[in-house]
């Protein structure tokens, strides 16, 4: 009975100091992602004068002086810039989850010939980088004088393979084809039926999908970098890169760390509201990158 | 009667769907060929030619065979082989920082998921690990390098801890800024790798743990036996994509190094390389490194390819995913 009483305790115990050490990693991991933002966030409300003496931990009050110095500055225009990555972003948001879920609809519900080697290839191609094709991409936009125009950067959006293939894996759970058949009696055009029935339906998948290509748009560097030259066409992340080779040590640092800020912030904003549903959206669309 | 019948729509009615399938697949398709697959190939041809730039002459384009490549390979002045060089080096990055990505997902994975330890505020938890996966990665580099640079305040903050003299630099030492970007891989990516394991470890069905345990296994004995035997095909998976995100790396160590790979060229990588041909618009050089990336990601996708159509040929386990979400 003791011994019982005593293996008993002593699992307690082990499993209590487990415990202790779990949530020591998890809250030294929470502070490691948090920190180098939280110094972002501190600095950005810092003088230039009180960032020269270096490292501090409790924000100042030169936040808003900070604010207006950016947004007022001449050589970097981020009010254009975050103009320009809204409506590249918003834009390909829209069109990536809409075509996509069509083109994944016109795979789910009809039997055409070829369907098979159609879902095949897509998903052949879905893991290979755009950089790869980048060359050719940059060559012809180039050649249509479309570099320092948004074309390339949002239309190519419509032809998303990630997107196709998470967009028919949700239909399958979610979408039964009588629904289609009992719009079809009620006498709906397949487009119709598509906009007004299977759209609705597939809502919480795009509204996730539309998120996660909403950021990857506005993060985007490596395509936007060499297709804009001219200064009002710049999107965030050009932005962010010329702050990097520009001279140092003429600029205000103060403003530098509101640059950067400013470039995270919709970002950010949005996964302060939806993390929820984005960390969901995770999971159920692993396939990225 | 057609055996398609309760799956389709097409062959039930008189009237043929097929061409609404074809309708609604088309703008993808138009727009894969006219923006991917187009500029694919003329990637491809363009490695077959020599297309430069020499001061304010043209050179080409002329067609010159696989010189390109053989450029590529050929050792410089000093003796290295550019491309391999930069090859190891984003192998030895992505390395860096991928094995602390897989490592911490999988333990934290285990801890959330064991209804032993039963984490609270797993939601928490959760949010702040995934978040630097949707930051910018040129803002979160450029924050680095503010941070990390001479006037910095970290390397005032260790200066004055005595950790570090006050000639020492991080953008100088090699270790420090493949640390740097080792460091921004994994935070930008352990978040992303838990919570796509967790969900896997979640799919496995709870009745074999029970069991393990009943015939005694211990925790170290049922991840072992049980936990990584059921999981290797999603973990195979994740490393596998981690690895071709992995060969695209860019952002991060082109805004941290301004472009320059330092120190000494030791943090540049594959993209970086190619990205320093497209904008001196050697498109020869530039096509050539496109393909051998192109060949190396295409590989890897093959893999992916295989565990993807293995997973949705096997209908029990497409169910249990649906159940459980995973990938």
């Amino acid at each position: 009975m003791s011994k019982r009483m005593s293996d008993n305790t002593r699992g307690l115990i082990k499993l209590t100091i487990l415990r202790v050490i779990v949530y020591a990693i998890l809250i030294f991991l929470c502070i490691l992602c948090l920190f180098f933002f939280y110094l972002m966030i501190v600095n950005a409300s810092r003088s230039n004068a009180q960032l020269a003496t270096g490292f501090d931990i409790l924000p100042r009050e030169n936040f808003f002086k900070n604010l207006v110095n950016a947004w007022n500055d001449t050589s970097i225009n981020i009010p254009r810039g975050m103009l320009n990555s809204l409506i590249i972003a918003l834009s390909t948001a829209v069109l990536t989850t809409y075509f996509s879920a069509l083109t994944a609809y016109g795979v789910h519900a009809y039997e055409f010939k070829g369907k098979k080697f159609v879902f095949t290839f897509i998903i052949a191609v879905m893991m290979i980088p755009s950089q790869v094709s980048a060359l050719g991409f940059i060559q012809m936009m180039n050649k249509f004088h479309l570099n320092n125009s948004y074309i390339p950067l949002i239309v190519p959006g419509i032809a998303a393979p990630v997107v196709f293939f998470y967009m028919k894996q949700y239909m399958e759970s979610v979408l039964p084809l009588d629904v289609i058949d009992a719009a079809r009696v009620d006498g709906s055009g397949e487009f119709r039926t598509f906009n007004t029935i299977v759209l609705p339906m597939l809502k919480p998948a795009v509204a996730v999908q539309m998120i996660f290509s909403f950021v990857s748009s506005w993060n985007n560097y490596f395509i936007p970098a060499l297709l804009l030259d001219k200064a009002e066409m710049k999107t965030v992340p050009i932005m962010i890169a010329q702050l990097r080779s520009a001279d140092y040590s003429k600029f205000d640092m103060g403003k530098v760390y509101m640059f950067i800020l400013l470039a995270i912030l919709p970002v950010l904003i949005t996964y302060i509201f939806l993390s929820k549903s984005i960390i969901k959206g995770v999971t159920a669309g692993s396939v990225k990158g | 009667m057609n055996k398609n019948d309760n799956k389709t729509l097409g062959p039930r009615k008189s009237v043929s769907y097929a061409k609404w399938g074809y309708i609604f697949i088309l703008p993808f398709f138009l727009v894969y060929i006219v923006f991917t697959l187009a500029p694919q190939f003329l990637t491809i041809y363009n490695s077959f030619f020599e297309n430069y730039r020499s001061g304010l002459k043209q050179i080409g384009p002329n067609f010159v065979g696989l010189e390109n490549y053989k450029a590529l390979f050929t050792p410089d002045a000093a003796g290295t082989v550019r491309i391999l060089k930069y090859a190891a080096n984003t192998l030895i990055l992505w390395i860096a920082g991928a094995i602390p990505q897989f490592v911490i997902a999988l333990l934290l994975a285990i801890f959330f998921t064991s209804y032993r330890l039963n984490i609270k505020g797993q939601g928490f938890f959760k949010t702040v690990i995934y978040m630097p996966n949707l930051i910018m990665a040129a803002a979160f580099s450029m924050l680095f390098y503010t941070l990390f640079s001479r006037v910095g305040p970290i390397q005032g903050l260790l200066e004055n801890w005595g950790v570090i003299d006050k000639s020492f630099d991080f953008f100088s030492v090699r270790i420090t800024v493949r640390g740097m970007i080792a460091l921004m891989n994994f935070l930008m990516w352990f978040g992303n790798t838990t919570i796509v394991l967790m969900a896997g470890i979640m799919g496995i069905d709870q009745a074999l743990f029970e069991s393990a345990t009943i015939d005694g296994a211990n925790s170290v004995q049922v991840f072992f036996r049980v936990t990584m035997p059921l999981l290797m095909p999603i973990f195979v998976y994740c490393l596998i994509t981690a690895m071709i995100g992995g060969i695209q790396m860019f952002d991060v160590p082109q805004v941290l190094t301004n472009g320059k790979g330092v120190p000494n060229e030791m943090t540049r990588t594959l993209v970086m390389y190619l990205n320093g041909y497209l904008t001196t618009k050697n498109y020869g050089m530039g096509g050539a490194i496109s393909v051998i990336i192109f060949i190396i990601t295409g590989g890897l996708s093959g893999i992916v390819y295989k565990i993807l159509s293995a997973q949705y040929k096997d209908p029990e386990r497409l169910h249990r995913q649906r159940k459980g979400n995973v990938i």
